[in-house]
């Protein structure tokens, strides 16, 4: 770490506005602390039902960040370095799910891939079931985290320009060669941090996952619908689930924010 | 291998044609905005022309006639490798993986490619540098090492912008050198505002400005003999446009400069006449009884110009002492008399 | 360049001065979140209201409430919190109630009874509770938030709700434990999912669900949707789900007879409009709109 640098011409009454909407972050965190039966902790958080649930949201929200990698980077650079016709309507659609609420996009799902959906059907006559599956998890957190990873993604190519890129070719590397090579390699902290905020959209994914998936134990109820659910009997498991919640996310954005100095 | 570009952006408002000799190196020379980094660009496969031909030897490499029919071969199909300001090494790899990154793309081995670019790293006399990182060179070196890759990749045209022109003073002569030993037989085209490169590394000399070509030819002949103002200035000459009478030019402003010609021209045939700053003698009154050439000027500028001082007047500029700056009391806006002999103004038709 | 003064509130930010200012940020974000106090409070005030001194005249020459409220003109806003099921028949209700005592507002917070009961105990301000199950309402009376014994004024039965066309041909609870057949219920902790649980055991019949959900909601738009062949829900849920949905009847649901209990609350400021509108619950016209929703009558005598 350098020597910290005091920041210069910073109008002093700043630090009131910007404490209070720290305070107004941090506050309802640590009140939550202050409502955690610490004695119960341990036996609430590690209950089958609260096990199967992080296991669960762990699970899913690997494999949906591993969709959005494979499907958001190839939409990334087509937004940021192809040029067609109605590119700003397809980029608003794209991060469309980026302001709709969850629960909207759950019966969007529904109407899709749901059994009387648009391609439920075809899916339903390939034995595929969607509904009520693991599957439908991934697919609705995979639906809300995309526009993540694509807007982080877009915005780290378009700074980035495309000079390396334009040399690549010049040196009688094809597309492909330059894609894998120099594109990709430059964009990988942007890359990073975009997975990042996909894996923890997954993570808190709600909405579209009770609208779409259900809620079974072990199968469609991660730990939010867990949390939720919990509140119904047990708010002190609620608010344990909760705590368990926030500390891998925590975990998470800081280890990447780390990982992104370093780079 | 020989280029042939004719280029035509009018967006730009560009609409040129260059041609180069295989072997052969030209430099392209203009002012700023003058269009010679999107000729470039074009020839590289990096920006479409609107309408035009590019040929590299007889392999059509782009052409749009604008009726329709086109051609277009992407970049890295065409053996052109572009050598930029900055040299824009992958900030990602080493040095020995950035100058190895055009034969393994062709296709090359790991270990194969590694050896070819260690190879050219000691073309451009930077084996040291081979496992650095790029952002541990400094400019000097890594332009070196941009030059190594740009060869590496085995292109068949060269293209350079303005190789020079974002490196310190010190770094800048030694990769001129060096430019001048890879380039010798390699077809190339050049970007260039500074006259030393288009000397030492040119064969021949293009001056674009405002998007057209306006004067082309060897280098010596264009510098000794410029026909146009740019020309002249890059090569310090002082240049007087016109039109023939007898042995003098004749300006529209009516001002005659006399002087020596090669072969005899036609009467009112378009012709210049050009003079180096060191035959231009200064006054204060018009000098009496001389075959002398003499044009009434003002000072605009007074810039030291080796041991001398260059006195720049709108149209003309003259070497002088700085004692006799200070005899004759000379400073911007002085009204002065210019006086050059007839024997030391060349006068040519163009 | 002048000196700058030294911020003396930096050093001057005392704890108490912190809070202050937490304080008012908080009024200001609840202000700006449309939050339910002042109304209520405006409310509270009754006849005096600035909000509402035209009808105040008027409300002192209608007498017509005295039915209800004991010889003394009604006037007034209480707020109701009430189970979401009862949302339909509740605003109906309300609307009666005002009718009748002109001057006076019936305001409603509906959500579900555990959540609303959590509210209560954190001390949300209500001046009338009512539960769609005695195990809620008997939460708030070990809380001592009710005054006087809750009454109960309405009791619902489990149904099946299959999609429109009943696709997976079910006709008997039985049909609901076929392999194949996706059915939907409540989770075992919500209300909904412990009566599914009784009916389940009471019949000796194990579902599969391939789905708990979260509320009847939930269910019915699963069912709705033709995602489930069927689910468990209430015959009021089935009736308010239009054609969507078809209500199934089967003779197990006897056995898990859910009773909806309503009482005043201690903290209200009105007693006298809080208890007519729980008189207006449990007689009329609130027997009346209930049973059109399909409620059955309450089976408990108090």
């Amino acid at each position: 770490m350098t020597a910290r640098r005091r920041p210069l011409g910073l109008p002093v009454w700043v630090f009131l506005p910007a404490l209070v909407g720290g305070a107004f972050v941090v506050l309802p965190l640590l009140s939550m602390l202050t409502r955690i039966e610490w004695g119960r902790f341990g036996a609430l958080v590690t209950s089958p039902s609260s096990v199967a649930a992080l296991g669960l949201s762990l699970r899913t929200s690997l494999l949906s960040t591993a969709l959005c990698v494979l499907f958001g980077v190839p939409m990334a650079v087509v937004l940021a370095r192809a040029q067609f016709r109605g590119q700003a309507l397809a980029r608003a659609l794209v991060l469309l799910p980026l302001v709709l609420p969850p629960v909207v996009g759950g019966i969007a799902l529904l109407y899709t891939f749901g059994r009387r959906g648009l391609l439920g059907h075809t899916f339903e006559v390939l034995g595929v079931h969607v509904a009520f599956t693991t599957t439908a998890v991934v697919l609705a957190q995979t639906f809300v985290a995309l526009p993540f990873l694509v807007v982080s993604l877009e915005g780290a190519l378009r700074t980035g320009g495309t000079r390396y890129e334009d040399v690549a070719a010049t040196l009688g590397a094809r597309p492909t060669t330059v894609f894998l090579r120099v594109t990709l390699p430059l964009v990988l902290p942007g890359l990073a941090s975009g997975a990042v905020l996909a894996f923890a959209r997954s993570l808190g994914e709600f909405g579209a996952t009770i609208t779409f998936a259900g809620s079974l134990q072990g199968v469609t109820r991660t730990l939010p619908l867990e949390i939720y659910l919990q509140r119904e009997t047990d708010p002190q498991a609620a608010v344990a689930l909760s705590l368990v919640l926030v500390v891998v996310a925590t975990v998470v954005v800081t280890l990447t924010r780390r990982s992104r100095t370093v780079l | 291998m020989s280029l042939h570009a004719a280029i035509r952006l009018p967006d730009r408002d560009l609409d040129l044609v260059l041609d180069v000799a295989s072997g052969r190196t030209l430099a392209v020379l203009g002012p700023n905005g003058a269009g010679k980094s999107s000729s470039l660009s074009a020839v590289a496969g990096l920006l479409r022309p609107e309408s035009g031909e590019i040929r590299l030897d007889d392999r059509v490499v782009f052409s749009d006639s604008g009726s329709g029919r086109s051609q277009w071969v992407p970049p890295h199909d065409r053996g052109v490798a572009l050598l930029a300001q900055e040299a824009r090494l992958f900030p990602h790899l080493s040095v020995c993986d950035n100058v190895a990154f055009g034969p393994r793309s062709t296709g090359m081995r790991r270990g194969q490619s590694r050896e070819a670019a260690r190879r050219w790293l000691a073309e451009v006399d930077g084996v040291d540098l081979g496992r650095r990182r790029p952002s541990a060179l400094s400019g000097g070196q890594a332009q070196r090492v941009a030059l190594a890759r740009a060869l590496a990749a085995q292109p068949r045209l060269l293209l350079l912008d303005e190789p020079l022109s974002a490196l310190d003073v010190d770094a800048a002569p030694a990769l001129r050198q060096l430019l001048r030993r890879v380039l010798r037989d390699r077809t190339t085209v050049l970007v260039t505002h500074d006259i030393l490169d288009a000397v030492l590394l040119a064969d021949d000399v293009a001056v674009v400005e405002g998007g057209r070509v306006i004067e082309q030819g060897p280098t010596s002949q264009v510098l000794t003999r410029p026909t146009s103002a740019f020309a002249a200035r890059i090569a310090g000459l002082n240049l007087v446009r016109g039109v023939a009478r007898g042995t003098s030019v004749v300006t529209v402003t009516g001002l005659r400069v006399e002087g020596l010609t090669d072969e005899p021209l036609q009467e009112g045939q378009e012709a210049v006449a050009v003079f180096t700053p060191s035959a231009v003698s200064v006054f204060r009154r018009p000098p009496e009884g001389s075959p002398r050439n003499v044009i009434a000027a003002q000072v605009t500028e007074l810039e030291p110009h080796g041991h001398q001082v260059r006195v720049r007047t709108p149209h003309l500029s003259a070497d002088v002492t700085p004692a006799a700056v200070a005899e004759l009391g000379l400073a911007p806006g002085t009204p002065v008399v210019l006086s050059v002999k007839a024997s030391e103004v060349a006068v040519y038709g163009v | 360049m002048s000196a700058l003064p030294r911020p003396r509130w930096r050093a001057g930010l005392s704890r108490a001065a912190g809070a202050r200012c937490l304080t008012a940020l908080t009024v200001v974000l609840l202000a700006v979140a449309g939050c339910g106090n002042g109304a209520r409070s405006d409310g509270g005030s009754g006849g005096a209201s600035p909000g509402s001194p035209s009808v105040s005249p008027r409300s002192g020459s209608v007498t017509e409430g005295a039915g209800a409220g004991g010889g003394r003109a009604l006037s007034g806003t209480i707020t109701v919190f009430a189970a979401a099921s009862l949302r339909k028949t509740f605003t109906q209700i309300g609307a009666e109630v005002e009718d009748a005592h002109p001057g006076t507002t019936v305001r409603f917070s509906f959500a579900g009874s555990s959540d609303l009961a959590a509210q209560l105990l954190q001390g949300a301000p209500a001046d009338v509770f009512a539960s769609a199950d005695t195990t809620t309402m008997a939460k708030a009376t070990a809380g001592a938030l009710t005054l006087g014994a809750p009454v109960d004024f309405a009791t619902n039965t489990l149904e099946i709700a299959v999609p429109a066309g009943n696709p997976a041909k079910v006709s008997s609870l039985a049909d609901l434990a076929k392999p194949g057949v996706k059915v939907v219920l409540c989770a075992p902790v919500v209300p909904c999912g412990q009566a599914a649980v009784k009916v389940q055991t009471s019949a000796g019949v194990t579902i599969k669900p391939v789905s708990e959900e979260q509320s009847v909601t939930d269910v019915l738009g699963k069912v709705s949707t033709g995602e489930a062949d069927a689910g468990l829900v209430y015959v009021t849920d089935v009736r308010g789900a239009g054609a969507a949905v078809r209500g199934l009847p089967f003779p197990e649901s006897s056995s898990a007879v859910n009773t909806y209990p309503i009482a005043a609350l201690k903290d209200t400021r009105d007693p006298a409009l809080a208890q007519a509108f729980v008189a207006a619950v449990s007689g009329e016209p609130g027997r009346s709109i209930l049973a059109a929703a399909g409620f059955g009558p309450p089976t408990t005598q108090q």
